[in-house]
């Protein structure tokens, strides 16, 4: 290690509450690597039992949408009502959707 | 929905009792058969219940005291989530202790109403650190020392202490992964944390020596199966160290052997009562005090 960067890059944390369930992001944290990363996460974000599995990623390799496209990304499917399964009935017995 | 709340599971119960905070706490081992193994002796038991509880209880309060003043809050927050590990392990070995004993003192009283003379402590569990790369290389030879010493408790005669031990393992395996990453990372990395790091080293292994050291309590009851003899853990120990510090590019000091560990007799330094002092002056300044 050359380089000493006196502030650590910045992580998004993302936990799985429990099997078959997706990752949800819950916040992000500071640490020198993905290692450490990994260990304050579960030490911020799992501490009361909240999580069997956990991803970090750095925060700079996420790419996201712009405030400037909301229109041209999101305007054009308000008035398309038939995508969503609103007119199925779905069973009791299929949790999770 | 669950779905897309990874916290449901703080907010679905409808009262406090998970959250440990104020005083009314109930008995940790409430519900737990308390009856001793045949053949041992209550005093025995008690002591040997004292000694790693307190190791765990003193070690917990030192560990608190870097919140607020560890070098980054995600560290705070581990070092604060190990103490509290390790306050529980407390709680569960001076209730049995307790139990043992058979005098009606509950954790409460052991923690807070007994003088120094009366802990039972390993002195390298009071200690203070004089900076970051002596907490580590601390918690590292604590947490070292504890897992191997665990790791054999759980199969031991008490099924009490046995239980409380094998709950430990996974709690303390944590501990020493935590200590080891940050000896290798500070040891193996610029000119500075080498150098500070291998001065924690120089300082604090030689004090491992005591850890190895048979009490004639702990004799006794290892001879009937309910405790370790701490003599037995060195090679383990040995060998876990000696890989952290070569991945660490670190090297071990010299190592003289103590005959004795003052602290399982009582015999403690003036960190102790420091400790003490902070610890038990809200509780003895307002006996019988709730909030």
């Amino acid at each position: 290690m050359s380089e000493i960067r006196h502030e650590w890059p910045l992580f998004e944390v993302f936990v799985r509450a429990k099997r078959g369930l997706n990752h949800v992001h819950v916040g992000s944290l500071r640490a020198a690597d993905h290692a450490m990363a990994l260990h304050h996460a579960r030490d911020l974000y799992t501490r009361r039992n909240e999580g069997v599995s956990i991803w970090v990623v750095r925060s700079e390799d996420v790419v996201a949408s712009g405030p400037d496209d909301k229109d041209a990304f999101f305007a054009p499917s308000g008035d398309k009502a038939y995508r969503h399964p609103t007119y199925y009935s779905i069973p009791d017995s299929v949790p999770h959707i | 929905m669950s779905f897309d709340d990874a916290y449901q599971s703080l907010t679905d119960h409808d009262d406090d009792a998970r959250w440990a905070y104020g005083t009314g706490f109930t008995d940790p081992l409430a519900g737990v058969p308390s009856a001793l193994p045949d053949g041992v002796d209550r005093g025995d038991l008690a002591a040997y219940c004292l000694m790693l509880g307190d190791d765990a209880l003193i070690l917990s309060h030192r560990l608190q005291q870097w919140v607020t003043r560890a070098p980054e809050i995600e560290d705070e927050l581990a070092l604060a989530n190990i103490g509290l590990d390790l306050l529980g392990q407390a709680r569960l070995l001076l209730t049995r202790a307790g139990e043992a004993e058979g005098a009606g003192r509950d954790e409460d009283q052991l923690a807070y109403l007994r003088d120094p003379g009366e802990f039972r402590n390993v002195r390298l569990a009071e200690r203070a650190d004089a900076d970051f790369a002596e907490l580590v290389a601390r918690l590292l030879v604590f947490s070292t020392w504890r897992l191997a010493l665990f790791d054999r408790l759980a199969a031991t005669g008490d099924p009490v202490v046995a239980a409380i031990a094998a709950k430990g393992v996974k709690e303390v395996s944590y501990h020493r992964d935590y200590a080891a990453g940050w000896v290798v990372r500070l040891g193996d990395g610029t000119e500075l944390s080498h150098a500070r790091t291998q001065a924690a080293i120089d300082v604090v292994l030689p004090l491992s020596g005591e850890l190895f050291v048979a009490h004639p309590v702990e004799r006794r009851l290892a001879e009937l199966d309910v405790a370790v003899d701490p003599a037995g853990l060195r090679a383990e120990f040995d060998d876990v160290i000696a890989q952290v510090l070569r991945v660490a590019t670190l090297t071990a000091p010299s190592q003289p052997s103590p005959q004795q560990s003052p602290g399982r007799d009582g015999d403690h330094g003036a960190e102790l009562t420091e400790i003490l002092a902070e610890m038990q002056g809200l509780a003895r300044a307002t006996p019988g005090g709730v909030w």
